[in-house]
């Protein structure tokens, strides 16, 4: 489908530069995203992506807008406020750009329906704030043979990391087994500085892009850890575990885990 | 008639301002093949004076600005590279 005049305005600056052009332009609107969690870490990864022109973006939530969101969750404003996350996601996403096609998914991820969900999409973001989510993601990923970006954020720190499959590590060859419950607070508790989920969900979305796009080197067999007071950017090289539960040859992992959830985090 | 050249497509980012010009001229000239000359319509002042150096940075070929007797300006450039 050809251009028309506007969007040659709207993406002007991507088709100038080099690395994307008209070709990875089309790319992007033809690029199917999900992202897991409309949250701090996927309220501005969905809004850099929807400006972007990843033409599908599916978004999975299951919460509703809370006032003490808004401190750090830019896609949703004040008067949101009560209003299902993925709805309040979804219209800013379209107001921002009607190229854009969102799917809203109003759930919590579970070894029930992750495969469903991440099944028709390129590329997965995990913006999720708990452990069992973070390890259901990178399982189903590894065995749905998708890539998706890690992501974690708490106090003034972040990390990142990217999964593609059969290069490098995934994020149970790194991080093995959830914690115990309750040995790490979740940024409920200890608190999360507003714009860290915007360095690191930013980053995320550029990771997003980068692969949609097939240019340049993703934080694949790396993690990038960021440390706001200190001001200092590190990637740690990280090898892959050949003995891994999910991602080796032979796998001990064969069904998804739903893990428990510290009690803090349950709803009432 | 060495500087006679027949273009193979025709774009005309008369309509349009800065940046959209270069990026429509670019649009034409990626749907063509290594080779092949493209004219480019655009209006006198800023596209006459940006759009030919952004060819040139994109490593085309600058053949030729003809001036039409309309205020307008024909650009002709080869495409280099794929």
């Amino acid at each position: 489908m050809p251009f028309t005049n506007e969007q040659l305005e709207r993406y002007s600056r991507h088709i100038i530069l080099k690395e994307v052009g008209i070709k990875g332009q089309k790319k992007l609107l033809n690029a199917k995203v999900l992202i897991i969690g409309a949250g701090g870490l996927g309220a501005p990864a969905a809004l850099y992506l929807a400006a972007a022109g990843v033409g599908t973006i599916g978004i999975a939530d299951a919460d509703e807008v809370d006032l003490s969101n808004l401190q750090r969750q830019v896609i949703h404003t004040t008067a949101d406020l009560g209003k299902a996350k993925v709805k309040s996601a979804a219209e800013t996403m379209t107001a921002i750009n009607p190229d854009v096609k969102v799917n809203t998914y109003r759930t919590f991820v579970t070894s029930q329906n992750i495969m469903n969900l991440i099944a028709g999409y390129d590329f997965i973001l995990d913006g999720t704030d708990n452990f069992p989510a973070k390890f259901l993601i990178n399982d189903a990923c590894v065995m749905a043979k998708k890539p998706f970006s890690h992501a974690g954020i708490i106090r003034f720190r972040g990390q990142l990391m990217t999964y593609v499959p059969g290069q490098g590590p995934c994020y149970r060859c790194v991080f093995k087994n959830p914690p115990p419950k309750d040995a790490v607070p979740t940024c409920k508790q200890a608190g999360v500085i507003g714009a860290m989920g915007g360095v690191i969900g930013s980053l995320q979305a550029m990771e997003a892009i980068k692969y949609i796009i097939g240019q340049g080197k993703l934080l694949t067999g790396r993690l990038l850890t960021y440390d706001a007071l200190k001001m200092e950017f590190h990637t740690i090289k990280l090898p892959r575990d050949e003995h891994c539960a999910v991602c080796s040859a032979h796998p001990t992992i064969t069904k998804l885990i739903d893990y428990e959830q510290a009690e803090c985090d349950m709803k009432k | 008639m060495a500087d006679t050249y027949q273009a193979d497509e025709t774009v005309d980012i008369t309509d349009v301002v800065c940046p959209v010009t270069f990026v429509k001229a670019k649009v034409a000239l990626e749907e063509m093949d290594e080779g092949q000359v493209l004219a480019i319509r655009m209006n006198d002042g800023e596209p006459v004076q940006n759009v030919p150096r952004s060819m040139k940075e994109e490593g085309h070929q600058v053949l030729k600005l003809n001036a039409n007797n309309d205020g307008t300006y024909t650009l002709l450039v080869r495409k280099v590279g794929d």
